[in-house]
Order: C-alpha cells, then sequence, then structure tokens
C-alpha cells in the first residue's frame, strides 16, 4: 500500500512538473484526485485494510492528497501567470499609431479673448450687458457730447440707415443706455459689435469688436481708473506688466488717457512687434465727461466714474499674433483650429 | 503735423533735450510724437569745400580731377559733375565719412553709404562732393540745387566748416498726432508753447512790429461780409511794389521739413504763417479784383469755378465764396481761383487772413470734392482772434525779406471778437476727481506757462481764446493732470458698495450653446452682419417675402454689405463654401450672431435684433447628426421634454424632403435640414450641407438652468419589443407620439432599433422595430399593468395601419 501510495505521488509530481497547459493540469488532477481518480480508489481499497492499520494509512493517504493538492495549485498559479504573460505578450500595440480623438471644435480668437476678459471684470464686480448694434444717432453721438456738425463724427465714418438710425460705430452708446436705466453704483461691461466705414484690409475691417467698461459712484476718482486698467492689463498680460497713461482725447471723458502696455513680447527693451517702442497700445478711457452724466440725469457734482473701451480684435490679433485681420472673418477651418 | 525741432526752438530758446528726451515728455503731458526723422542720418564728416582747380581726367571724358580745399589739406577729388567750377564751394564727405544716399535720389538706405579713398580710372579721388540726393534731401526741398550734379553752397560758408550745419541739416523733424480738440496745436507756435510749459522753459513767440507806409488801405479796397455767421472775421491787408524772389534759406528749411515745398517769397510767407500759426492766409491780384473790391458771400446753386489748380468745381448755396465787383474769386478756406491767382508779373496784392465757420469748410470741402490744407485747418474751427496777428506777422515777413512794401492799415470785418471763458477754479474738487493731492499752488504753476490767467478775488480761470477746449472743471482737472503726470496718480481701486459681476441670462445660455457646438466639433465663425441684397435669390427666397425687407445701409462700402441681414445663412454658407474651395474636409461651423428685422419701413423705430444660434456642415455626418446637437445643447438647458420636428415647413432654401421646424413645447424654436442642392451649388459647395438654426429669444424662454434630482430607479423594468409594417408615410414621430401619449406615467423610453425598406416588405410599406420599456418609480410593474398598457398601443397602432410583423 504504501508502495503503491509513494508511486501514486511521484507519478503525480512528475506529470504535474511536465504539466504545459491548464487543460493537462486538470486531466492530471482527475486522473488522481477526482472520483474516479488513484488517489481515491486507494481510499476505496481501505476496507481491505486491516482495521488497526487504517488510522496510519488514511493519515498517509491524507499527506499525499494535501501535498498533490498543494502542488498543483501551486503549478496552477504558475501556469495562469505564464498564460497572461504569453496573452500580454500578443497584446503589445504600437503606442506610437494614431490617436482617435473625440473631434472637438474649437473657439474664435475674439471669443477666447472676450471670455478672458469677461472672467476679469465680472471678477472685480461688472455686469456684462448688451445694446443694439442698430441704435439712435441720439445714443452713439449726441448724447455722448458728440454734437452734429462735430469732428469726432467724421474720425468715425459711420454707416447711417437715416438721419436719426445708424449702425453704432462704438460700444459707448451702451454707457447712456445704461446710464438712463440704472442708479449708481454701476460697474459694466459691454461687448459687441460696432461698425465703421472701412475698407477691408490687413488691418481694417468695416465690423469688428469693441468692449466698453463703466463705473459710476460717488468718489470714483481717475486714480480709480487707473488702478483698474492696471490690474487688467496685469490679469490680461501677465503680472510683470507695465501700464503707461499718455493724455488723450475723445468727447465723452475728461480727462482723458490713451493706455499702452510693455510689450509683452520683449518686455519692454522694444523689438518690431513694438516697432521698437517697448509700449503697445490697448485701449482708451478718461473720467466720464459731466456732460455726458448731466444728459443722463445723473449729476456730476453727487455722481463720478470712468469708462474705458477696448478693441477686441486689437487684443486677439496681438495675443494670438495674427498679421492679417481678414483671418478673423473668414473662417478657414485650418484658422480656427489654432485656437 | 511735422515741424522741425530748430523751428520750435526759435520759440523756445532754453529747450536742450535729444529727441527721444523730447518724444517721451511732449507725449505725457499730450502732445503726442508719432515718430522723428534726424535730417543728419548718416551724414558723417562732410565738410565745406571749395574748389582750386579742375583738370581733365587723363583717361575718361566725362570725369574730371579736383583740387579741393577742404580747409585742413587740399585733396584729389575725381568726379563726373558737370557744373562744378574753379572757387565753388560744396560740401565734400572725406575718407571714412559717410553719406544718406545716391544720387539718384532713390529710397535711403538704412545705414547709409560709406566712402572711401579710392581710384578712379587710375587716378586717386580722397573723397567725395555731393549731391543733395547724397545728403538724403531733394530738389523739392533744396529748390536751389541743380537738377543733377554737386549741390553748391553759398559763397559765405566757410572753407573747413560741418557743411550739414551749413545746410540746416542738424535738425530733427518730428510728427505729432494732435487731437481734435486741440486746435491750437496744430501750429508751431501751439506747440512751442505746450514744450515751453512741459520741459519749465520760457516762451518766446515771435514780436509782431507796426509795418506799413502811410497810405490806407481803406482807400483802395472795399471788404464787404454777407454771410458773417459763416466768416466771423475777415482781415486784409496789401502789399505793393512786389519783388518775387526765393524766399530766405531758413524759412525754406522750415517750409521744407514740414513737408512744404519752397515755391517764392509770397507763397512761402503764406505758408510760413500757416504753419506758425496755424491760419490759413490767401494772396490775390489786386489787380485782378474788379472794382478793387471784395464780396464775402455764398455761391448760387449751379455755379461753376475754376480753381488755381485749373480744375472746374460744381457749387451749390452752401458754399462760402470769395467775389470781387464781378465774379467769384475764391472758394472760402479751400481754394482760390485761377482767375485772381498771383503770377510772376504780379504788383500789388491782397493778404486775405479770415476766420470761417469750421463745420460750413468742412461740407463745401466734401460738396466740392476738395481737401486742401488750409480747408484742413479751417474745419478744426480757427480762433477768430489770431487772424489779426497772423496778417500782421505775414506783413512783418514782407518787409523784413524785402519782398514789398506793405501798405498801412488793415481792414478788419469781425463780426465780434472771442472771450475769453471764466471757469471757477476749484482745486478740492480737481482733487477728488483725480484722486491726488496736489496743492493749490502747484496747479496755478501749471496754468502760467500755457496762459492761462487767474482771478485770485473771483477765484476762476480765465482761459485765453485758442483754447476752446477749456470749458468746465473737468477740462482744467486735465490741465492739472498732464502736467502733474498721468504717470505720477496714484493707482487705487474703486471703493465704495459692491456689486455682483455676472453675465446676463442671455449670455449664459448662449455661452452654453458655444459649448455644446464645440464640443460636437463645430468651431466657431465670426461673419458681417451686412450683405448683398442678391443674396435673397441665392437662398431663393421667393419675391413677395417678408424676408426681403431689410434695414439698408445709405452709404454702404458698396452693394455687397448694403442690406441688414434678416437670414442668418449667408454668412454661414459662404465661410462654407471658402473651406470647401480651399479643400478642407469634414467642416462644421457655428455662429452667434443677430439678424435685423426692421418693424416697419420706412425705419423709423429700432429694427428687432434677434440672435441666431447657426450651425452648418458638410463632410462627415448628416441630417441626424444635426438633430443630435441640437437635442444635446436642448438638454444642456433643461429643455428636457419631447422636441417635435414638423417637415411641413417653409424654407425654401432647404432640400424639400429632408427639412423640419423644430418645435418645443408648441413653441417654433428653429429649423434644421439639408442645403436645397440648386442654393449648395449657388454657394459652389460640391457636397451635402446641412444646417440648423436656433432662433434664441424664442427658445430662451423654454430653458431653465434649475436640476432637481428624481432618485434612481429602485424598482425593475420591463421591455417589450415590437416589430412592424407601416405604410410608408407614416412617420416615426407620429408612431412614438402615441406611444408616449398612450403610455402614460410607467413609459421610460421608446426606441427604434431596427428601420427597413426593401425585398421582403410590400412596396409602400416599411418594417420598423421599437424596443419600448417600462418602469414605475414605487412598485414593480406587474405583468396586468404592462399588458393592459401594450394594449392601448397596440389598438393605437391598428388605428393607424400598421400590422405588426409575425
Amino acid at each position: 500500500m504504501k508502495e503503491q501510495l509513494e508511486k501514486i505521488k511521484s507519478e503525480a509530481l512528475s506529470r504535474m512538473e511536465a504539466a504545459g497547459s491548464l487543460d493537462s493540469l486538470n486531466e492530471i488532477r482527475v486522473a488522481y484526485l477526482g472520483k474516479k481518480g488513484e488517489l481515491t480508489s486507494v481510499l476505496k481499497g481501505m476496507k481491505d485494510v486491516a482495521p488497526e492499520d487504517r488510522p496510519k494509512v488514511g493519515q498517509m493517504v491524507n499527506e499525499v492528497r494535501e501535498l498533490l493538492e498543494s502542488k498543483l495549485e501551486e503549478t496552477k498559479a504558475a501556469l495562469m501567470k505564464k498564460a497572461r504573460e504569453e496573452q500580454m505578450e500578443k497584446e503589445v500595440i504600437d503606442v506610437t499609431l494614431p490617436a482617435k480623438k473625440i473631434r472637438m471644435g474649437h473657439s474664435h480668437p475674439n471669443s477666447i479673448a472676450l471670455s478672458e476678459l469677461e472672467r476679469i471684470f465680472v471678477g472685480m464686480g461688472y455686469e456684462v450687458v448688451e445694446g443694439p448694434e442698430v441704435e439712435y444717432d441720439l445714443y452713439n453721438f449726441e448724447k455722448l457730447n458728440i454734437p452734429k456738425g462735430h469732428p469726432a463724427r467724421d474720425e468715425q465714418d459711420t454707416f447711417y440707415i437715416n438721419d436719426r438710425i445708424l449702425l453704432r460705430s462704438q460700444t459707448s452708446p451702451v454707457q447712456v443706455r445704461v446710464m438712463e436705466t440704472k442708479k449708481p453704483p454701476i460697474r459694466i461691461i459691454a461687448p459687441g459689435r460696432v461698425f465703421r466705414s472701412d475698407a477691408v484690409d490687413a488691418t481694417h475691417s468695416p465690423s469688428f469688436h469693441q468692449i466698453e467698461g463703466l463705473v459710476i459712484d460717488r468718489n470714483i476718482t481717475f486714480a480709480d481708473l487707473k488702478g483698474t486698467l492696471q490690474e487688467f492689463a496685469k490679469e490680461l498680460f501677465g503680472p510683470e506688466t507695465k501700464v503707461k497713461f499718455r493724455p488723450h482725447h475723445f468727447p465723452f471723458t475728461e480727462p482723458s488717457a490713451e493706455v499702452d502696455v510693455s510689450c509683452f513680447k520683449c518686455g519692454g527693451k522694444g523689438c518690431r512687434f513694438c516697432k521698437g517702442s517697448g509700449w503697445i497700445e490697448i485701449l482708451g478711457c478718461g473720467m466720464v465727461h459731466p456732460r455726458v452724466l448731466e444728459m443722463c440725469d445723473i449729476d456730476p457734482e453727487e455722481y463720478s466714474g470712468f469708462a474705458f473701451g477696448i478693441g477686441l480684435e486689437r487684443i486677439a490679433l496681438l495675443k494670438y499674433e495674427i498679421d492679417d485681420m481678414r483671418l478673423l472673418y473668414e473662417n478657414d477651418i485650418r484658422f480656427l483650429k489654432q485656437f | 503735423m511735422n515741424t522741425a525741432l530748430s523751428w520750435i526752438k526759435a520759440y523756445v530758446p532754453d529747450l536742450d533735450v535729444t529727441a527721444q528726451e523730447y518724444t517721451d515728455a511732449m507725449t505725457l503731458t499730450g502732445t503726442k510724437v508719432e515718430g522723428y526723422e534726424r535730417l543728419d542720418k548718416n551724414l558723417e564728416k562732410i565738410v565745406v569745400g571749395q574748389i582750386k582747380s579742375i583738370e581733365r581726367h587723363p583717361d575718361a571724358d566725362k570725369l574730371i580731377v579736383c583740387q579741393v580745399d577742404v580747409g585742413t589739406e587740399t585733396l584729389q577729388i575725381v568726379t563726373g559733375a558737370p557744373n562744378v567750377k574753379v572757387g565753388d564751394k560744396v560740401p565734400v564727405v572725406l575718407d571714412g565719412g559717410k553719406v544718406a544716399g545716391g544720387h539718384d535720389g532713390g529710397p535711403l538706405p538704412e545705414d547709409g553709404i560709406s566712402i572711401k579713398k579710392g581710384k578712379l580710372r587710375g587716378v586717386e579721388s580722397c573723397g567725395m562732393m555731393c549731391s543733395i540726393e547724397e545728403l538724403g534731401s531733394s530738389r523739392d526741398m533744396y529748390p536751389d540745387a541743380p537738377e543733377s550734379g554737386i549741390y553748391i553752397l553759398p559763397e559765405d560758408a566757410q572753407v573747413g566748416a560741418d557743411a550739414v550745419e551749413v545746410l540746416g541739416l542738424h535738425d530733427v523733424v518730428f510728427e505729432y498726432e494732435i487731437t481734435s480738440n486741440r486746435v491750437d496745436c496744430y501750429s508751431v507756435i501751439g506747440i512751442a508753447r505746450e514744450a515751453a510749459a512741459t520741459f519749465r522753459k520760457p516762451f518766446v513767440p515771435p514780436v509782431i512790429k507796426e509795418t506799413g507806409n502811410n497810405e490806407d488801405i481803406h482807400d483802395l479796397l472795399k471788404v464787404r461780409v454777407e454771410n458773417p455767421e459763416l466768416c466771423p472775421r475777415y482781415c486784409a491787408r496789401m502789399v505793393k511794389n512786389i519783388k518775387l524772389a526765393p524766399s530766405p534759406q531758413w524759412m525754406q528749411r522750415r517750409l521744407a521739413a514740414s513737408g512744404i515745398r519752397p515755391i517764392n517769397n509770397i507763397v512761402d510767407i503764406t505758408n510760413y504763417i500757416m504753419e506758425e500759426y496755424g491760419q490759413p492766409m490767401h494772396a490775390f491780384d489786386y489787380d485782378l479784383l474788379a472794382g478793387h473790391e471784395i464780396v464775402v458771400k455764398c455761391a448760387q446753386d449751379g455755379d461753376e469755378f475754376q480753381t488755381l489748380d485749373g480744375q472746374i468745381r460744381k457749387l451749390d448755396h452752401n458754399v462760402l465764396m470769395i467775389n470781387d465787383g464781378e465774379k467769384e474769386v475764391g472758394i472760402a478756406g479751400i481754394m482760390g481761383g485761377e482767375n485772381s491767382k498771383i503770377t510772376d508779373d504780379v504788383k500789388t496784392m491782397v493778404f486775405e487772413c479770415a476766420c470761417f465757420d469750421g463745420t460750413n469748410i468742412r461740407l463745401s470741402a466734401k460738396r466740392v470734392g476738395l481737401r486742401t490744407d488750409a480747408s484742413g485747418k479751417y474745419e478744426k474751427g480757427l480762433d477768430p482772434n489770431t487772424a489779426m496777428e497772423a496778417v500782421n506777422r505775414a506783413c512783418q515777413l514782407i518787409e523784413e525779406l524785402g519782398a514789398g512794401e506793405v501798405v498801412g492799415g488793415v481792414i478788419d470785418i469781425c463780426a465780434g471778437l472771442k472771450e475769453p471763458k471764466r471757469i471757477p477754479f476749484q482745486p478740492d474738487r480737481i482733487n477728488q476727481l483725480l484722486g491726488t493731492d496736489i496743492s493749490k499752488e502747484t496747479m496755478l504753476s501749471y496754468f502760467a506757462p500755457l496762459e492761462i490767467g487767474y482771478d485770485s478775488e473771483r477765484e476762476e480761470l480765465i482761459a485765453p481764446t485758442w483754447r476752446q477746449d477749456l470749458e468746465r472743471g473737468a477740462d482744467i482737472a486735465e490741465e492739472v493732470a498732464r502736467f502733474y503726470g498721468y504717470d505720477k496718480i496714484p493707482t487705487t481701486l474703486p471703493t465704495g458698495e459692491a456689486t455682483t459681476g455676472k453675465l446676463s441670462y442671455k449670455l449664459r445660455i448662449e455661452e452654453k450653446a458655444r459649448e455644446i457646438a464645440e464640443f460636437c466639433g463645430f468651431s466657431q465663425a465670426m461673419t458681417y452682419s451686412f450683405e448683398s441684397p442678391k443674396v435673397f435669390d441665392r437662398l431663393l427666397i421667393p419675391e413677395d417675402s417678408k424676408l426681403r425687407q431689410t434695414v439698408v445701409i445709405s452709404n454702404p462700402l458698396g452693394e455687397d454689405f448694403s442690406v441688414m441681414r434678416t437670414l442668418p445663412l449667408n454668412g454661414m454658407l459662404t465661410s462654407l463654401s471658402t473651406n470647401y474651395n480651399r479643400r478642407n474636409k469634414d467642416v462644421r461651423l457655428y455662429e452667434l450672431a443677430n439678424i435685423y428685422l426692421p418693424k416697419s419701413l420706412p425705419l423709423t423705430e429700432l429694427p428687432e435684433e434677434r440672435m441666431q444660434w447657426v450651425l452648418g456642415m458638410y463632410g462627415e455626418g448628416d441630417f441626424f447628426t444635426m438633430k443630435g446637437v441640437i437635442e444635446e445643447f436642448f438638454e444642456a438647458v433643461g429643455m428636457k421634454g419631447r422636441v417635435h420636428y414638423d417637415p411641413q415647413c417653409d424654407h425654401p432654401y432647404l432640400h424639400p424632403g429632408r427639412k423640419a421646424d423644430i418645435i418645443y413645447d408648441g413653441v417654433t424654436v428653429g429649423y434644421l435640414g439639408e442645403i436645397h442642392p440648386d442654393v449648395a451649388d449657388q454657394y459652389k459647395i460640391g457636397e451635402k450641407v446641412y444646417i440648423g438654426v436656433i432662433d434664441m429669444p424664442a427658445m430662451i424662454p423654454l430653458t431653465t438652468f434649475d436640476r432637481k434630482y428624481t432618485g434612481l430607479a429602485k424598482f425593475p423594468a420591463v421591455s417589450r419589443d415590437l416589430s412592424m409594417v407601416v405604410p410608408k408615410e407614416i412617420l416615426a414621430g407620429q408612431i412614438e407620439d402615441m406611444i408616449v401619449q398612450r403610455s402614460g406615467k410607467i413609459l421610460e423610453s421608446c426606441q427604434l432599433f431596427d428601420i427597413y425598406e426593401g425585398s421582403q416588405i410590400a412596396e409602400g410599406y416599411k418594417s420598423m422595430a421599437y424596443s419600448i420599456t417600462f418602469r414605475a418609480q414605487d412598485h414593480t410593474l406587474e405583468e396586468k399593468e404592462i399588458t393592459s398598457v401594450m394594449n392601448k398601443i397596440l389598438n393605437g397602432l391598428k388605428g393607424m395601419g400598421i400590422e405588426l410583423r409575425a
């Protein structure tokens, strides 16, 4: 009996050793440990063993079974590991093959610049409002201190529908509309399309976008205007940006200024981008003219405010280094995809 | 406006700054310098030489060999110039020096041209004698220069001296951008006053001396102004015994630097005054003025007039004219007439120095189609007070230059001089507006050089009449700010009541539309709001359609940009066409932009502006792709109900069998479809084009950003599949409507999973298969509930003539 068990053990072990697959291992398990397996039949033969020897033989059989079972598990684990490795080997891919992209669309560069500006000003407590693109002369000019015959009307070649109605040449009329309907404190920005009769070329378009800003409250100062636009410029062009205010003239602000920022390409040293000056002009601004406040029924003795106007295309062209304005209105997908 | 620094220095003698310092400081006080040009750029080692002898070149017929005394030595210089003779003083560039350009007067090289000792046809040449072009200038500016050849310097030039100095080329010409409110700065005197104030140096304007003989102009000339509202002041003086000659070098140099070509002493003086005072002048030949009379009055409609450039101009009753006793002799403020212009034979002339209404001159210049330097000055609105000073200055120059004999007296027809404006001086208010703390005394120190007076008793400032921009406190605040320095004003942020920053609801919905479009592969386009009226034909819009009633621009850039769009499609199709033409594949674009619908025509009130979300694509994808994008958007803005699509809709630009209105909650919110192949042909797009348009104002009331959680299903769902044979004309939407309507609350979804037409299905029918899922929120559905609903559905199908497939 003992020899028989030893034989079974060594045979089974060597077969397991040689097993090349999980299937053949399973055959081995059935052959030795299955219901009709060799070890099982040894147990069945226990009835022929003398009763006093049975515990000893039983123990021997169990020992062999445990040994075989543990060896079986071990072999199985090894075979499974091997099989997984083989599978993975087969599954090696060329990771440099092209990606399967979800084809997302792209925002227009104007839109990206506008969102950026809106984010900055909304963060400072400004409400974003809109006004009509076809506008009354009254709002586009008269109430902005640009009466009939004023030379500023010629500077902005305006598209007229009739004597009273025109395509707005600036977003400034929104200032008037807001001041007429809202009580201070007012903090708004008004982005939108504006129109001027400029023929299309690399730097001109008859239709472009501006963003108007307006703050009206008690005790608003020119220093506040400077601080606000300095914050804005640093947010938009980076914390190192320097800002320069130069006196200028707009009929609806007094004092008025033009604002330059230090060239963000060369940091102000002077390069081709800033035409060697180190500065780039980005916007016009000023303290709201008391006459404009009066025309909107706001008492200039009690309230003051500032306004600014930014050309959106100018910002977009500068930020993204686009050299031809026509690209913005052609909508060639190869252009749009770059933003 | 361009002016030489030397001219400014004539009135601010202590000014001693570099060109860059001048540029920066003037710009910061509000006289913006756009740029500057050094007249002595690349002119190095150029001295006055005198030709001692000239010999022929032994080997070249066209060359001569000169011995030139340059002070320190005598140089041998070979030249091909034909015009030099012994004794001439000439500019000589020495070995190792530089000139600005070539003798041909072409564009100047950036780094100039270096001159070195060398041999010309075997003869040594130790430098070069220079033409005016080589010195970087031209005969326009130096009319005494020979047409070709060496520039001959004046006889009194000192041999060995700096020739660039002698030529007056050690100068810088600044280009200014003057703002329209500062009319006074369109003059050398105005800019010089600003420069003096900027650099805190004394301002020394020209001192005008009394001029004229003992005759009285009133005995010789009559002046009458019939339209004083258009001519507030008319000053006239006379000069007789005129001696026409070139004006002196200094005057020529100053005019040349300002971009004005010197002509003769009389013309140059009028131009000089225009630059110096910003006051245009005109000179008439006295002997050509009929009746020795000047009448200022408007033209008659239909008049024609020949201006001194020889052109015939058509006039109307708005155009102010200068007449003599019989006829028109000049268009006021714009240009004089051929019939009275100064010629070489002139003996006696009348100087006109007037002030005309700026707006009228501007409009007249447009009407007549002639904008001149003079009209450019007038249209800004001149100070009538300047006219007298300017005409007297002109006469002073006549005497100084010996150009004629000035007649005594001046005719001055003046409708009233301008009074200086008084403005309350409130230093506290100024500081309050600027956010500064500047003392009253400091402020006053800024005003004095600007000649703004101060009445300490009444606490008032007195603005000089040429400063028509100074009207009230805010204007004074700007004067303080610019001389205190914009850069020194502190930077603070507004204080006071906090405000909430936000986007309007409309803008938030638009932002969502952009987000969804881009997620679905559409890129943002921007197109013009105005287009050609021909667009309607291209889009197959019927003649009588309301869409053809447009807002029309009265002064468009051309017909192609003349009407405000009433449909958003042309821009989109044009952009798709551009892409198709450039062979870009699978293009998807969207735009958010307004259409403009007039409420009535002709326009009396503003048109309705309706924001449209337009999607367009060709290439990959079809009608249902577009439909999917729209439904994604609806879901994103809280429109979770069923969307209806009605193929019985208008839209002639769409394929008749592939179009639908989009209806939500009974409201038509847009449309989608395939572009009609005829329209696609018009736009030269050779692929199927799909578009979707959402009318945002119609849709926005249906949207919401509110979201409420409804618990995740706890009870199991039951599905039933229905396979059916459907008459072809019945739409899937009709079947789904019926299923939705008959299932009640327990319907979870109803999904078409198969549709088929062809063999095995009878002609005129299609096979469709739906998977319908039911679920209750509060219990497990029982078989009988499902059976009851399914029976209703089956009855419904029967009613529609639909049979189940075996």
